[in-house]
């Protein structure tokens, strides 16, 4: 449990504009444990993907990273030259996108385009590739494997792309798979079946990624969860013990904000505002501007990320002070 | 004994459902269905089909030849003898007609396919790539589409002077900047699409990415650019004909044949009238035929 597969430190990217330089990750650090599922989790615009993107080496023009390192099972990968890289990726480091309506090439047959990724990887024959990719469509549950793997991605539903999605990125056994909002476009029930599906892949030493919005999600997958704000990380604890106690008013922020069906008519909570535009942050903590509790302190300069108790951290002057909910 | 069974039947559900979804559509199905949906897409098929084909057998067809003369029967109407006519030598205008479409059909069809090849290898190449090989290849379709293309076209034949393969490579030289930049356009679209990050993920190689995930998926957009290219060349061939630089007479293109008949145009409109018909008819049918194949062969734009 304790070997490291990914270790992201002081992670940092950086995108020039006009009016100035922002900064949609600034100085992330987070590791996963082999065999085991984090989750990141935060409102939209707060960097989630994009540290996705960063590890995977896939940021756009201009967006650059500009500081930190990821190493993937002790080897530093950010220094790589692109053609490594790519090497490695699909190998080692697999990724499954937000949308699975365009992650598919709309053309291609779906079968031909997962045994793409296996030939690239492995040296077999044309009917080895098949064999494996409908073996893999059946081990992500896909109906009828034979059948679908002649579809083209139009003819399938979205659960069923996603799905093709993840037999894409599983099918060269990956030691790292990053899902970056794998449910958000699927239904609830389709959503808890590929849940489960990549707690499967878990249950065979697949470490996982997943990024979300969703606390549901993160709540039912993850063994540890980051919660991020403004590209930083505010707070971070294994899941029970950040669903029991949170301590950043943020993640509180965050909890309250999700309806509920036991708590009655109450109205539903909002953390007031709106992440806070990257070019014009407050000079001191990131949230202060929306904050309940902010203090004189939180105005003038940044908390640090203090260990409040084994494995939780909290980036935030107020724990401590005050007990938790 | 139950598993058995349940397995038994999960191979005839299988089975059932295979023959309903994802079935291997082959060529033929395709053509079918076309035939179903688009009437006048068959029908230009089939103008085309045999437009070719008489041209092929044009000896077969006419009791004349090419350019056989008969000065007594100079600029005659169209009669019994001479269905169309015949022209300022008195040669049969059909015969010429027939022989000329040998001519005006590769034109059309060698050049627009020679452009687009070079057209869409170039434009993704500098859609995908970018930066230098971007910026060169892309400067270079816009110092050619800088000019009019009648223009490069009669600068490029009258340096390497007149004949048929020429008109190839003038054509071909006029047309590829256009192909190229909307092709371009469609890869650098296509370039930040998910399905082509996917395939990065999954370590695909550029060339490969480029061949197997932009390419097809510009292939729409290239059949119509295609269709288009065709009456373009055809319509090209002409105008150049007629300015005496393309096909040199005594042999028959549509094209230098509406030249030689303008001069005639009061005693004997017969000598434009029948080229120019033919041309628009295969310019036409040209058409046709790509938005009906546009139709059958984008798998988005099936209809169940």
């Amino acid at each position: 449990m304790n070997e490291k597969m990914l270790e992201v430190r002081g992670l940092t990217v950086c995108i020039p504009t006009e009016k100035g330089v922002i900064r949609p990750v600034n100085d992330v650090s987070l590791e996963i444990p082999a065999g085991s599922i984090v989750g990141i989790v935060g409102e939209s615009g707060c960097g989630k993907s994009m540290t996705a993107r960063a590890v995977m080496g896939l940021l756009r023009h201009p967006a650059k990273v500009t500081g930190g390192s990821v190493s993937l099972c002790g080897r530093e990968i950010t220094s790589l030259a692109e053609k490594e890289y790519r090497k490695l990726c699909g190998n080692e480091i697999s990724i499954i996108f937000q949308e699975p309506m365009t992650s598919l090439n709309p053309v291609m047959r779906t079968g031909r385009q997962v045994e793409e990724a296996i030939r690239l990887h492995t040296a077999c024959s044309r009917e080895e590739a098949k064999a494996k990719t409908l073996e893999i469509f059946r081990k992500v549950e896909i109906p009828e494997p034979e059948g679908r793997y002649n579809c083209y991605p139009h003819q399938l539903s979205g659960g069923l792309r996603q799905r093709v999605m993840i037999a894409m990125a599983m099918v060269c056994r990956p030691k790292l798979l990053i899902a970056d909002e794998p449910t958000t476009a699927l239904d609830v029930t389709v959503e808890a079946q590929i849940l489960k599906l990549l707690e499967k892949l878990r249950d065979e030493g697949t470490s996982v990624l997943v990024i979300s919005h969703n606390l549901g999600v993160i709540a039912k997958l993850c063994d540890y969860v980051y919660v991020m704000y403004a590209g930083r990380i505010v707070e971070q604890a294994e899941t029970e013990t950040l669903f029991s106690r949170p301590a950043h008013p943020y993640t509180r922020g965050l909890f309250r904000s999700v309806t509920s069906l036991r708590e009655g008519s109450e109205t539903l909570e909002t953390i007031p505002g709106v992440v806070p535009n990257l070019l014009r942050l407050p000079a001191g903590c990131s949230f202060s501007l929306r904050c309940g509790q902010c203090g004189e302190n939180c105005r003038q300069k940044m908390p640090e990320l203090i260990e409040t108790e084994p494995g939780h951290k909290v980036r935030c002057f107020l724990t401590g002070k005050e007990g938790t909910e | 004994m139950l598993r058995t069974k349940k397995k038994q039947a999960e191979q005839i559900t299988d089975l059932l459902l295979q023959s309903q979804i994802g079935e291997e559509e082959t060529f033929r199905d395709l053509m079918r269905r076309m035939a179903r949906e688009n009437k006048t897409a068959v029908i230009s098929f089939a103008l085309i089909v045999i437009i070719i084909l008489a041209a092929i057998l044009a000896p077969l067809l006419t009791p004349y030849e090419e350019n056989e003369m008969d000065l007594l029967h100079r600029l005659a109407a169209p009669s019994a003898d001479h269905l169309l006519g015949t022209d300022e030598g008195g040669r049969d205008v059909l015969t010429r007609l027939l022989y000329g479409a040998r001519v005006s059909l590769l034109i059309g069809v060698a050049p627009a396919l020679l452009s687009l090849i070079l057209g869409a290898v170039l434009g993704v190449a500098a859609g995908y790539k970018g930066g230098l090989a971007d910026a060169v290849i892309m400067r270079i379709a816009d110092v050619t589409l800088a000019f009019p293309s009648m223009l490069l076209a009669m600068v490029i034949m009258y340096a390497l002077g007149g004949g048929i393969l020429n008109v190839f490579l003038t054509l071909t030289l006029v047309n590829w900047a256009n192909v190229a930049r909307v092709v371009r356009a469609q890869t650098l679209k296509l370039k930040n699409c998910e399905f082509v990050e996917a395939a990065r993920v999954i370590g695909v190689s550029r060339d490969r990415i480029m061949r197997r995930h932009i390419l097809p998926n510009c292939l729409p957009t290239l059949l119509v650019l295609f269709t288009l290219n065709i009456p373009a060349s055809i319509l090209t061939e002409s105008s150049l004909s007629f300015l005496g630089l393309g096909i040199q007479p005594p042999n028959a293109s549509w094209g230098l044949m509406i030249n030689t008949g303008r001069q005639y145009l009061y005693n004997a409109p017969w000598l434009c009238f029948a080229p120019g018909a033919a041309i628009m008819l295969i310019v036409l049918a040209f058409n046709f035929l790509g938005n009906g194949l546009l139709d059958v062969l984008d798998p988005r734009m099936k209809k169940q």
